[in-house]
């Protein structure tokens, strides 16, 4: 026979939703117990939890024993203390401006991630973006009260501290990378000696460190402001972590690529940022927004030297007397809040990865 | 009498305390195509990657086109750009489309305008005959395919002399053909320098000048494809003829 065999198509995976039910909860014994164990589970907890969240809740009262009547959740102490929680002490009168600040920040964010933007565009976007946000947190010009970043707290705060904590670690972190896979011992050295060194140390006591240490070593009278060594803290923290991350992928990359590009006679500026960095960075894309997730959960570690991020605002809103023990409302509150924010995270890295898929890992 | 386009002196490299090229002498003339070949291990990759400074010697001289490798980062930053460089897997970028692999070079190290080196790109591919895979991933072509894109890449930078490290070894049989077919072809045209490490013998007979045998990291034999295959003076090359040609 010259002619090859017709091709068939493949044969049906599933017999309706009954097939699909016994082949994926009730195959074995032991699937059959994990999958009652788990209704059970969802049964036990799902509606106690509806019933006090949302059935039997109070998102109206206007006092607080009025709140606690109902015997479940008391949504109206968020409505109350939103702003608290939201924007810290800034003044009241003024919050528009840390909100629109907020959503300035976020959008920028936002679009960086969108691959439409990425050309000359976000050169221009962010330097306009963050001066309009500067004049709007700190104020002082255009008929805006001065409002000083002592006095700045909540989510923008924790934005702030984040983005520009993520920002500029990421650069920093990288070449810290390559200067421990250098060949040249000083700088080799050098990278090695400060990725240990913040390693080993705890971002805590690195907080610690810049709020009480670091005015001793400056000269007198020379004082850097709070929040800036709080932000250069969480860079220098996460600049070493980081670096690990991409040494690892650094390393997943076969030595016959940097010789590809060596001997088309690319400097070895043109290799790491052409050839080597992108696909170690697209390795470890993974890692990297664990870590960019982990940082941005960190930011509220600045409440240890008085900083009032969101989660310290949070607190500060709960020892109001007049709206006492509504704790688990307000934790729940924020705990949304960050979620939002590192789900989308997690998303977007998911979808940059198989965006970047070409078609080499099969 | 032509001048020599490389020249190696008495070159001489070490891996740790193991003797891998020992007293290596080669004059290669321009427009000269030159086979090597030997045992596994004899050194003959070493000793072109040497050539590129992919592998650093440590006693002797290599002179390419009148420039001396040395430390300068400067000659060799000029060397590797009028050398070309087949590898045996490859090493295609493959974050980077076939046409971007082909024009990386040009435009980053040449500083040729986009278009123009786009142009040059699509005139190697059309030359090993797949144009129509230009915007394709090199993880999308078979190893063939991927070997004959990389002679295209290295092309682009119009390399004066072009090194072949073992180019048909890692590919499937059926696929050997259409990558020796392009080399044969390059080497037909004239004009290029070619060194090529291979256990092509077929394609050493066709178009070799001169063939080079090495072991244990020295060159034991010389001489036109002709006298080498039929005539082979020394034992160790005899051995390793009748071991290869059945």
């Amino acid at each position: 026979m010259t002619t090859a065999t017709e091709s068939l198509p493949p044969p049906t995976a599933s017999t309706g939703p009954i097939g699909w039910i016994r082949e994926r909860l009730f195959s074995s014994p032991l699937n059959t117990i994990l999958t009652v164990l788990s209704v059970w589970l969802i049964l036990m907890s799902l509606p106690p939890f509806i019933e006090w969240a949302l059935i039997k809740a109070n998102f109206t009262a206007a006092t607080s024993q009025e709140c606690r009547a109902g015997g479940g959740a008391c949504w109206a102490f968020i409505g109350v203390k939103y702003r608290l929680m939201l924007f810290g002490l800034y003044p009241y009168d003024e919050q528009w401006r840390p909100l629109l600040a907020s959503i300035f920040l976020i959008g920028l964010i936002v679009a960086s991630c969108m691959p439409r933007f990425w050309n000359l565009s976000i050169v221009i976007m962010w330097p306009v973006g963050l001066v309009l946000v500067a004049i709007l947190m700190w104020g002082g010009i255009l008929g805006l009260k001065y409002v000083e970043n002592t006095l700045w707290g909540g989510l923008p705060l924790t934005l702030i501290l984040a983005t520009f904590g993520i920002a500029l670690a990421f650069p920093f972190g990288v070449m810290l990378a390559l200067g421990r896979r250098s060949r040249m011992p000083a700088i080799k050295t050098l990278c090695v000696l400060y990725i240990e060194l913040i390693r080993g140390v705890p971002l805590i006591s690195m907080l610690f460190m810049s709020s009480v240490m670091l005015p001793l070593f400056l000269p007198e009278g020379f004082s850097i402001d709070k929040l800036l060594r709080a932000q250069i803290a969480i860079i220098l923290f996460a600049a070493a972590y980081l670096a690990e991350v991409v040494r690892g992928g650094l390393q997943a990359i076969p030595k016959g690529q940097y010789e590809g590009a060596d001997s088309l006679g690319l400097s070895y500026g043109q290799k790491m940022g052409l050839v080597i960095l992108p696909q170690a960075l697209k390795i470890v894309i993974p890692p990297l927004v664990s870590l960019f997730i982990a940082v941005f959960k960190d930011t509220s570690l600045v409440v240890i030297i008085g900083i009032y991020d969101l989660m310290q605002s949070t607190k500060v809103a709960l020892t109001d007397p007049a709206w006492r023990g509504f704790s688990i409302e307000a934790y729940i509150f924020v705990s949304v809040i960050y979620f939002v924010f590192c789900y989308s995270m997690s998303k977007y890295s998911q979808n940059l990865e198989s965006r970047l898929a070409t078609g080499h890992k099969r | 009498m032509v001048a020599p386009i490389i020249e190696l002196q008495s070159v001489n490299k070490w891996y740790g305390e193991f003797h891998v090229l020992r007293n290596i002498n080669l004059t290669v003339k321009k427009g000269e195509r030159i086979v090597v070949c030997g045992p596994s291990g004899s050194g003959k990759s070493t000793m072109i990657r040497c050539i590129n400074r992919l592998e650093e010697h440590q006693k002797g001289h290599i002179i390419v086109d009148g420039t001396e490798l040395t430390n300068d980062l400067k000659n060799i930053d000029a060397i590797r750009r009028e050398v070309g460089m087949v590898f045996q897997h490859f090493n295609l970028f493959p974050h980077l489309t076939v046409l971007e692999n082909l024009t990386i070079g040009p435009i980053w190290v040449l500083k040729k305008p986009k278009a123009e080196a786009e142009e040059t790109a699509m005139k190697y591919l059309n030359r090993v005959r797949i144009p129509e895979q230009a915007n394709k991933y090199p993880g999308q072509l078979s190893g063939g395919q991927q070997q004959r894109v990389a002679i295209a890449r290295s092309l682009c930078m119009n390399p004066k002399i072009m090194l072949f490290d073992e180019p048909t070894s890692a590919l499937d049989p059926e696929m050997v053909k259409e990558v020796l077919d392009v080399m044969v072809g390059l080497a037909e045209e004239g004009g290029m320098t070619m060194i090529c490490v291979t256990h092509e013998m077929g394609f050493a007979r066709k178009v070799a000048d001169r063939v080079i045998f090495m072991d244990r990291g020295e060159i034991i034999e010389q001489n036109t494809p002709d006298e080498f295959f039929s005539n082979p003076q020394n034992e160790r090359t005899q051995l390793f003829l009748s071991q290869i040609l059945h």
